[in-house]
């Protein structure tokens, strides 16, 4: 396959970027496209220029590192993947494909395709934990939980971090990544004793760390490689405004 | 800051707020669509100078409208500052977005159809509202009474083919705020459920995006087809 990228090739986060056009021939369509990358790369390093920097760790689909928008969407065309699942026979011989970092206030761009995410460390640090006494395992079973409410916490924790939903936003909201992380421990009795703090802690940070609000587009579950549903949005809308209507957090 | 300020002041409380103005604004087009159908009822517009009689004389109507007007302005106000503060939050856009892939047009165009749906009521208020209590309505009697005579100045309104036109775009734009409109304000307070979400989004499309715009588009069609003596 012959392929045209353009990619976004950014200094450091002081300087200005710029799109940058490269000519790759000899692509498999079995390429995933982080490989098709690495074949670029070999070659900037060959003709002596900077390979592009860009994210990525487990090439598996799990870690979220591998943040790219691809022609106009986060991880490329694919629904419910990652941009390491994403192959190069979703693409035609000849095509122009353009990628981008996340574009987002609260994700700064590091080095060209790679953006800083610790924004939603500290979103998690604020309250996405529970405090539990570390001693003896506890027995199994001790704890009774449905099938349904057990499956429904394992949807919302299947959030990777990845970002995805920010980047698809039209807002660059948060709200799917806060919403997961809230939900997963907010419907396990492990969960409740903090559930009031945690919903009004974690939107808290996520406000202060520049995010936008959430029109309800769908975009972000859309685009979510974990196909994250819109149900754990209004779960945290629940949660937070119950919290804030009922702590004693004056 | 209080904790009441606190939370009107995040992103979900402001959220909130749209939600709230929102479907209040929403449960008046039902009033209001519901009493212009006196429009289509052929009697040389008594029953609609008693319907508007009612609706400048009643205390309570005259309470809710109040409630009405600062609804619309602080739903705007809103919207405005959190329009500002999501485009803010990506101060650098993408070369290339295609939203149309993950998201619905109307979802995306909010800001736009509000400001279209303003601008109207801007203009409808000033037509009817403005002249019904600060302009010079000429005066009907029926049994003895006398009504101030609202039905000329519609009739006078919608002779006029342009502002007709206007008012049947400004309905669909109406539509296509709603269609997303009703069932996001929902989704803000959290009200979301298997069993009636569907509800929720039948009667917000069905309802509130098709049949009420629908209703008030008709009535200045029909109003000019019968001024101008077609029907």
């Amino acid at each position: 396959m012959k392929i045209n990228l353009q990619v976004w090739r950014q200094k450091n986060s002081n300087t200005a970027g710029k799109m940058v056009e490269y000519k790759l021939d000899n692509i498999s369509p079995d390429m995933s496209f982080l490989e098709m990358f690495d074949v670029l790369n070999v070659e900037l390093m060959h003709k002596g220029e900077e390979p592009v920097a860009f994210d990525h760790d487990c090439r598996e689909g799990i870690c979220g590192m591998c943040s790219m928008y691809i022609n106009g969407r986060a991880h490329g065309p694919q629904t419910g993947a990652t941009t390491c699942q994403l192959h190069m026979r979703s693409f035609s011989d000849g095509d122009t494909i353009v990628v981008e970092p996340w574009r987002a206030r609260a994700f700064p761009v590091i080095k060209d395709l790679v953006v800083d995410r610790t924004a939603f460390d500290r979103v998690v640090q604020a309250g996405g934990y529970v405090s539990v006494n570390t001693g003896s395992a506890p027995d199994a079973n001790e704890i009774a939980i449905s099938r349904e409410v057990a499956e429904e916490a394992m949807d919302a924790a299947q959030c990777i971090g990845c970002g995805a939903c920010v980047a698809a936003c039209k807002n660059a909201s948060a709200m799917l990544f806060v919403a997961a992380k809230v939900s997963h421990l907010a419907v396990l009795p492990q969960g409740k004793p903090e559930h009031l703090a945690r919903a009004e802690k974690m939107v808290a940070q996520m406000d202060e760390e520049g995010f936008g609000a959430c029109s309800f587009t769908g975009a972000c579950s859309v685009e979510c490689p974990k196909s994250i549903s819109l149900d754990h949005i209004a779960r945290l809308n629940r949660e937070y405004l119950g919290a804030k209507l009922s702590s004693t957090n004056v | 800051m209080s904790w009441v300020t606190q939370t009107l002041s995040s992103s979900l409380g402001r959220k909130v707020i749209m939600s709230l103005t929102g479907l209040f604004l929403c449960s008046f087009l039902i009033v209001h669509v519901a009493g212009n159908l006196q429009l289509f009822k052929g009697d040389g517009g008594r029953a609609f100078n008693e319907y508007t009689y009612f609706m400048t004389h009643n205390p309570l109507i005259i309470t809710v409208s109040y409630l009405l007007y600062t609804s619309i302005i602080v739903h705007a106000s809103m919207a405005l500052i959190l329009t500002r503060h999501n485009q803010d939050s990506r101060p650098v856009k993408y070369a290339y977005a295609k939203p149309e892939a993950n998201s619905p047009w109307s979802s995306r165009n909010m800001g736009v159809l509000g400001t279209v749906l303003l601008i109207f009521i801007v203009l409808h208020m000033r037509t009817f509202w403005f002249e019904m209590h600060f302009g010079s309505v000429p005066m009907a009697e029926y049994d003895g009474k006398e009504y101030k005579d609202l039905y000329t100045v519609v009739v006078a309104a919608f002779s006029q083919l342009w502002y007709v036109a206007v008012y049947v775009v400004c309905m669909i734009a109406l539509g296509y705020h709603l269609v997303h409109g009703f069932k996001s304000g929902f989704q803000t307070l959290g009200i979301r459920h298997k069993k009636y979400t569907p509800l929720i989004e039948f009667l917000g499309t069905f309802v509130f995006a098709i049949v009420i715009p629908a209703l008030f588009a008709v009535m200045p069609i029909y109003m000019y087809l019968k001024v101008n003596g077609i029907i």
